[in-house]
């Protein structure tokens, strides 16, 4: 009976404020859809860093005969200066934090280099003898690249010793700026689909004010006079979120799984269970935030 | 039932109070009219003892609790047992008769069994059994207010407050709503009118309270709208020696 009477209400006041209610789902949609595409985001860069950063390698460049960095100087490393080299990461001190390490001669590097760059004009102007040889070492921890760096960094006939990492450091870099950049839109869209909710809230408390009036003085406690309200909100925001967590389920399965994940056929992207693990949190973040939103604002209306 | 012990009210922003230490004591079963010039705190009055105000300063006691000691949570049920009937009628104008009586039970959680025998208990003392399908457009001013006193009494309230209930009416149909609140008051409620209605106070001969300028003036049992004692000339330098406090 009760339960009844309050869902009559709460679809007396949809309707009545169709428009706005409107507003509140499209506002809900685009601010959790942003939520969860950033959610997503971060999924995928914490996905490729534990991929990647697997596979960084340390690159131990050899100088070449046109090298003026590092121990070189312009004379490429001697076969006594590699033998060396490969002598330190056999040691007893560096075996420790090796799991393998191969040697790439310049004729490799190069064959490599063109394979990278088919079709590419810088292709045809790269000769073997401009590459540099290379130690490629995987650590077993490849956090610990400073270590090669140390030891081997004075060596000469060693031009640079580079870490991959850092490389892939930029590429998250700029993913994290992005994704932090949804999350901030997100943020913003969310703070006025909250004022909006409150709005809609105190438009339809308006509109009942007969009602209200008389329920006041009749007694209606105050949590029977809100529900009402407050569901009306909640219903409005959830269809928002339902909305955006299609979108969500749709980017993934149409763009990211149909799309990405053909043209770059050896990267793993997220799939349709890290969008189905987002959808209850942008339903309940957006439930959550109509409740609270509504509740403060059919408080605060009846208070005056 | 109800005791006012000193209770000062003044509004925010205004300099004069509304009511100005008034200490009066209504007891249960009477019928009391509120009378005094508008503006002269009948209104406020009756907001005190709903709790719909806090007094500035003083106690406010109705039905045995002190409304400054009664938490906000359970102000509703405190008001359950009281019935207020204003000059506007403040009918909801898409609900029927019926279900204008009705929502007053329905919103404080009463069972569809009780509200359709009570329903049909209240409109018929209030004499409009044949009319509960009906819309309040429907009705002429006397018809309402009968819907609203039927909404004011469904749930049994101990007291009623009554605002200015002839204020739109004309003097046959008031004469017929108080007949109608004679009768309710007979049957054991107490019911505290505001009124400007000479004639009405007159001719019931009941307990007048008149308020000018926030104070009691005159509590009388059996009294008319003018006193007999006081000249109504002077009565209206008082009002003026009160407008300039």
């Amino acid at each position: 009976m009760r339960l009844g009477l309050v869902l009559n209400e709460v679809g007396q006041g949809l309707r009545r404020n169709l428009s706005m209610v409107i507003s509140v789902v499209l506002v809900t949609f685009i601010s959790l859809t942003f939520v969860g595409a950033a959610i997503l985001l971060q999924v995928q860069i914490n996905q490729m860093k534990s991929y990647w950063f697997d596979r960084a390698q340390v690159a131990v460049y050899m100088c070449t005969e046109f090298s003026t960095v590092g121990g070189c100087d312009q004379q490429a490393a001697t076969a006594d200066q590699v033998a060396l080299v490969e002598a330190q990461l056999e040691s007893a001190t560096l075996t420790p934090f090796i799991d393998a390490y191969y040697f790439e001669t310049q004729d490799q590097a190069f064959a490599n280099f063109q394979e990278q760059f088919e079709g590419d004009a810088v292709a045809d102007l790269v000769t073997p003898e401009l590459l540099p040889e290379a130690f490629w070492v995987n650590l077993f921890d490849p956090t610990q690249s400073d270590i090669l760096a140390d030891s081997l960094g004075g060596l000469a006939g060693v031009e640079s010793i580079v870490d991959q990492r850092s490389y892939l450091d930029q590429i998250f870099n700029i993913l994290n700026v992005s994704s932090l950049t949804a999350i901030g839109i997100a943020a913003l869209m969310l703070v006025a689909a909250a004022l909006l909710i409150a709005t809609t809230i105190r438009l339809s408390a308006f509109s009942r004010r007969r009602e209200i009036g008389i329920m006041r003085l009749v007694g209606a406690s105050n949590r029977f006079i809100q529900t009402p309200f407050i569901i009306e909100g909640v219903v409005a925001a959830l269809v928002g979120s339902l909305l955006a967590a299609l979108a969500v389920v749709a980017i993934v399965q149409v763009f990211v799984q149909g799309y990405l994940a053909e043209t770059l056929p050896l990267t793993s992207f997220v799939g349709l269970s890290d969008a189905l693990l987002v959808v209850p949190v942008l339903l309940g973040a957006g439930a959550l935030l109509a409740a609270l939103s509504a509740n403060v604002a059919i408080t605060r209306y009846l208070r005056v | 039932m109800i005791r006012f012990e000193e209770v000062t009210k003044v509004y925010r922003g205004t300099a004069r109070p509304a009511l100005n230490s008034v200490s009066l004591e209504i007891l249960s079963g009477e019928f009391v009219f509120l009378v005094g010039a508008s503006g002269s705190g009948k209104s406020t009055f009756l907001r005190l003892v709903l709790k719909e105000d806090t007094p500035s300063t003083g106690l406010v006691h109705v039905l045995g609790h002190d409304l400054g000691a009664i938490s906000s949570r359970k102000v509703p049920f405190f008001r359950r047992n009281l019935g207020v009937v204003f000059q506007d009628f403040r009918l909801l104008p898409n609900k029927t008769v019926f279900d204008n009586v009705a929502f007053t039970l329905q919103v404080i959680g009463k069972s569809k069994g009780f509200i359709h025998d009570a329903v049909p208990d209240a409109l018929q003392t209030v004499g409009l059994e044949g009319k509960a399908q009906r819309f309040p457009h429907e009705l002429s001013g006397g018809e309402q207010q009968r819907v609203a006193i039927a909404r004011a009494v469904v749930n049994k309230p101990a007291i009623m407050l009554a605002d200015e209930p002839t204020g739109n009416l004309d003097p046959e149909t008031s004469a017929g709503i108080m007949a109608l609140l004679e009768r309710i008051n007979a049957n054991g409620t107490t019911v505290i009118m505001a009124t400007h209605d000479a004639g009405i106070v007159d001719r019931l001969q009941r307990r007048v309270i008149e308020v000018i300028g926030g104070r009691i003036v005159r509590d009388e049992r059996g009294g008319g709208y003018r006193t007999q004692v006081i000249p109504v000339v002077s009565q209206g330098l008082g009002v003026d020696a009160a407008g300039q406090q």
